[in-house]
């Protein structure tokens, strides 16, 4: 039974809680069991929250007796991302510079999650400051891939990614600057969604790149991320970039969910998708012949600029880290070096003993980039080409409803693989980045296994505020294959 | 020696203006000057990981309405930026300001100058930018924050170097404080810190037919106009016995920072320019840029007024005053307006003028409020000095009435008749009184008609004699003009 109730979809677990079929304290509980049974070698969370989350499921189950309306999370046991601020609990960044941090607010989507009536149930580890494509740059905690312990689970959202697919919980917030989410995503064989910029609140995320950040589900389903969606989006006053109703009115991401995209037409890049390993290549082609068997319509479009993104984003994303970093500096809160000779070693060594090596390489690059002298020649041009590559979507996405492509060149790889050479890290990232750069939605969803069994991930990219014709594509692929399978051993 | 070389003082300021929105720039904490320490903050002025600006309309309304009032040119559309710089007193480690793309540019302000006519200074820009908070140094081996200033909205202003004499400096600042006034964006009060200039200073010394730039040196935070003006005269000679002593001329680029010494009365240096900061200026992403549209722009130009040098020009020929009553009554634009009402009703402008600078201001000051929060109104006050005029109150009388309007409320006809001010200026009535004196003080009558020596002290001491029987109740005038013509 508590497999069964662990492997219910978010939406079917919000039905039977709200029939009175199951309770949200058995879910939850049922949770809180699997956690003590596994996350000690998955290593998922930063933080748990058993009794206010047991005390949470309590009254949503109180509420349905009762007769009440419940939100529709009602009862359902979520994890969040530890970049998100949160009143319960420490929000460490998984820096130690803020491993005692207690943040006074909620962020917007914790506000909307809490009022959704879901159950939040811990903070998941992360890359320090989201920094890095497999969390083994949090400060605080390493997390394994529940397919394999050897392997990375991806980052930075590897906590709510390895959560998720080891039935830590039901559905988990990711945050994704240049694939944090959709990286992990694959690596786990979870669907995770980047939406748009400016379509879901960033107030209370705490900053990397502040023009990239996007907050986004990672669940086990399709049809949970729109349910998701249907709670975390929207305009929020507190959020100057993010976009009011009359750029993206308010939709129900889960109405019309099944019914296929009459007359899809997709569009592939085919040299970008030669560059990855022969299984992801082999996989991806695999589900572009299942769309056309679906009557897609298949054409290859460009985008002449892809093969700067690394580049442009490492600069833009640097330049932004390094000033929203610069606040973690000791003297209003956070780690503070004990006994400093002056205020400006208050700084120096508050910030040499809190940060971790990627997050100083990312500061140190981002300053250099925004030094006088430097600035045209590295930042003004990266904005320049940051342009040129939304132009290439805007001009692809005149020709399909979606880009089709491998989220990661590999499946998972191997713990302390890459660490010793972070440009090989960076260039993971290739096929993730260009959203980011250019606002647009991207989703990740299991698209085949590996060698190994390790999953592999499909990557759906459209046009700004697309979302929901991206999930029901994504839905179209999903009905059609059984890729949602569980880790070994669980 | 310093004394004979031939110059000219070449000033450009920079100006800080608070300005006087209910809430901060970029949060809704309440901007509020005195409140306990650290009492006005939030999360997002706190700097808090996570937190996101939002404008402020008003302040940037405000902006646009004060660089409309300088005549600069408003920008259709700009941006945010990051200035970069460690300081406890700035949570985020950067300030919000706008770099490259100011909301306005390329204006002027006209300045009275004494005994000449107003001259023109040019503004290169005005911007908008949040302020820091404030470190507190204590004796102990820390210091303290408060953070309750951080995050107010601050108007920045940077003139030419088009100033040419301390006391061109010290109007510039004061003129500025009157339009920011009239416009109600700012209180502009110096003792809050509502104002605060960065003098640029160099010479352009002439000497042997050859021409000298000495260095610039910038003295900062300034926040009174005597210090202002006295800082700067203070640079002047400092920088012409400098270049005497040293022969040293400006180095472009260079730049010298002082603060001003209150106490010793001089500037001392703080920092060379070499150790400038790289302020790492980049757009912020947080924050949408700003576009003006026509509209909008009309709007906010839709309150735009009279500023006070017009408007005291314009007294001085309306109501022939002279230019200081014209300055003290256009000083403030609810008197300026009080003034011009009570005017509209039919009353003499300089007595109108008279009664409100010597009592009414004077009154208002002593209340610590403005001269229209007295409760006067102007019909009242415009009776009052129509009665002057009609020769039923004296002109002390008249000034005893508004005092006693001030603080009873009650009409000035009713308190002339309590306080038994009211003038007798029947002729035929004071006739009878003033024959009666003569005939009483015939020695006195004597000493007039003789045109002696005595005769003018003769004549007061008549005139008393009659105020004094009439109880203080006569019109000196009518009563002067009876005893010229039964002494004559």
């Amino acid at each position: 039974m508590p497999k069964e109730l662990l492997n219910l979809g978010c939406k079917q677990l919000v039905d039977q809680i709200s029939a009175g079929q199951t309770s949200s304290l058995s879910a939850t509980e049922a949770v809180f069991t699997a956690i003590k049974a596994r996350n000690g070698e998955i290593g998922a969370f930063l933080a748990l929250f058993e009794a206010e989350a047991l005390a949470q499921a309590q009254s949503v189950d109180e509420r349905v007796a009762a007769g009440n309306a419940v939100g529709p999370l009602a009862g359902v046991p979520i994890a969040v991302k530890d970049n998100m601020c949160m009143t319960v609990g420490p929000t460490t960044c998984g820096s130690k510079i803020l491993e005692h941090f207690h943040a006074p607010y909620d962020a917007t989507v914790i506000e909307k999650l809490r009022a959704a009536d879901a159950v939040i149930i811990g903070k998941t580890n992360l890359d320090e400051f989201a920094m890095g494509s497999s969390t083994e740059n949090s400060g605080l905690k390493e997390t394994v891939n529940p397919w394999d312990s050897t392997r990375v689970p991806g980052g930075s959202s590897g906590g709510s990614a390895a959560a998720v697919a080891g039935r830590l919980c039901y559905a988990a917030l990711g945050s994704d600057t240049g694939g944090s989410i959709r990286q992990p995503a694959s690596f786990c064989g979870v669907v995770g969604l980047k939406p748009t910029y400016g379509a879901v609140s960033r107030f209370g995320l705490v900053a990397y790149g502040s023009s990239l950040d996007q907050i986004g589900p990672m669940t086990r389903c399709v049809p949970d991320s729109a349910l998701m969606m249907n709670v975390i989006a929207g305009h929020d006053p507190k959020d100057s970039t993010s976009v009011d109703e009359t750029l993206a009115p308010t939709i129900d991401f889960l109405a019309g969910l099944d019914d296929p995209v009459e007359g899809l037409t997709i569009g592939i890049v085919p040299d970008l998708t030669a560059g990855a390993q022969p299984e992801v290549r082999d996989a991806v082609t695999a589900a572009i012949d299942l769309y056309q068997s679906l009557g897609a319509k298949v054409v290859e479009v460009a985008l002449p600029h892809a093969e700067y993104a690394i580049a442009t984003y490492y600069v833009i994303a640097t330049a932004e880290a390094s000033s929203n970093l610069a606040r973690y500096d000791g003297v209003h809160y956070g780690h503070r070096t004990a006994d400093p000779k002056d205020y400006t070693e208050v700084y120096s060594k508050s910030r040499a003993e809190g940060f971790g090596q990627e997050v100083k390489r990312r500061i140190m690059l981002g300053t250099y980039v925004l030094s006088s002298g430097y600035y045209d020649a590295y930042y003004l041009k990266a904005l320049k080409v940051r342009n040129l590559i939304r132009a290439d979507f805007d001009r692809a996405f005149e020709q399909c409803q979606c880009i089709v492509m491998p989220v990661a060149p590999s499946t998972a790889f191997k713990r302390r693989e890459k660490t010793a050479d972070p440009l090989q890290m960076y260039l993971a990232d290739v096929y993730t980045i260009s959203a980011n750069l250019a606002g647009i939605p991207g989703l990740s969803i299991p698209c085949g296994r590996g060698s190994g069994q390790l999953p592999i991930g499909l990557q759906l990219l459209g046009p700004s505020f697309s979302e929901a014709t991206l999930l029901r594509i994504a839905r179209m692929y999903e009905h059609n294959t059984d890729w949602r399978m569980e880790p070994p051993g669980l | 020696m310093t004394s004979q070389l031939d110059y000219t003082l070449v000033v450009g300021l920079e100006i800080h203006v608070q300005l006087s929105t209910r809430s901060k720039l970029f949060c809704g904490c309440a901007v509020e000057f005195g409140a306990s320490a650290n009492s006005r903050v939030c999360p997002v002025c706190l700097g808090m990981p996570g937190v996101l600006p939002v404008m402020n309309r008003q302040a940037y309304e405000d902006s646009v309405l004060v660089a409309s009032a300088l005549n600069c040119k408003i920008a259709p559309f700009t941006k945010w930026d990051r200035k970069s710089y460690y300081y406890p007193d700035l949570p985020k480690n950067f300030q919000t300001t706008q770099y490259d793309l100011p909301l306005s540019y390329d204006g002027f302000i006209e300045i009275p100058i004494e005994n000449a006519g107003p001259k023109r200074v040019r503004i290169t820009r005005a911007h908008l930018e949040e302020d820091a908070g404030k470190n507190l140094h204590s004796s102990g081996p820390f210091s303290q924050v408060d953070l309750n200033r951080t995050g107010t909205p601050l108007l920045e202003i940077v003139t030419e170097p088009d100033l040419n004499a301390p006391a061109e400096v010290k109007a510039l600042a004061m003129e500025l404080q009157r339009i920011v006034r009239y416009l109600g964006v700012s209180e502009a009060d110096m003792q809050k810190g509502h104002m605060r200039f960065e003098p640029n200073i160099n010479l352009l010394i002439r000497k042997e037919g050859r021409e000298y730039k000495t260095p610039i040196t910038e003295v900062k935070n300034l926040n009174s106009f005597r210090a202002l003006e006295r800082s700067v005269a203070f640079e002047t000679q400092r920088q012409l016995d400098a270049f005497c002593e040293t022969g040293k001329t400006m180095v472009s680029g260079s730049k010298t920072t002082r603060g001003w010494d209150d106490g010793r009365q001089v500037t001392v240096l703080q920092r060379e320019k070499e150790e400038a900061h790289d302020y790492r200026y980049f757009p912020e992403p947080d924050l949408l840029p700003v576009e003006m549209d026509a509209a909008w722009l009309k709007r906010i130009q839709s309150r735009l007024c009279e500023l006070p040098l017009q408007k005291q020009t314009r007294f001085v020929h309306a109501y022939r005053l002279s230019p200081y009553d014209a300055g003290v009554l256009s000083a403030d634009r609810a008197t300026a307006d009080f003034f011009e009402k009570t005017v509209g009703h039919g009353a003499e402008p300089k007595r109108v003028c008279n009664l409100l600078t010597q009592v009414g201001l004077k009154l208002a000051n002593e209340r610590d409020c403005g001269l229209v929060e007295l409760g006067l109104t102007s019909r009242a006050v415009a009776d009052l000095v129509l009665m002057v005029t009609r020769g039923e109150v004296s002109a002390s009388g008249g000034n005893t009435l508004l005092e006693h309007m001030v603080t009873s409320g009650k009409r000035p006809e009713v308190l002339a008749d309590e306080l038994q001010l009211l003038q007798k200026s029947d002729s035929a009535e004071l006739e009878i009184i003033v024959d009666k004196i003569l005939q009483e003080q015939d020695k006195a009558v004597a000493e007039v008609r003789a045109r002696g020596k005595k005769a003018k002290k003769a004549q007061g001491f008549l005139l008393g004699q009659v105020m004094q029987r009439t109880g203080g109740q006569a019109n000196p005038q009518v009563v002067s003009e009876l005893l010229a013509k039964k002494l004559s």
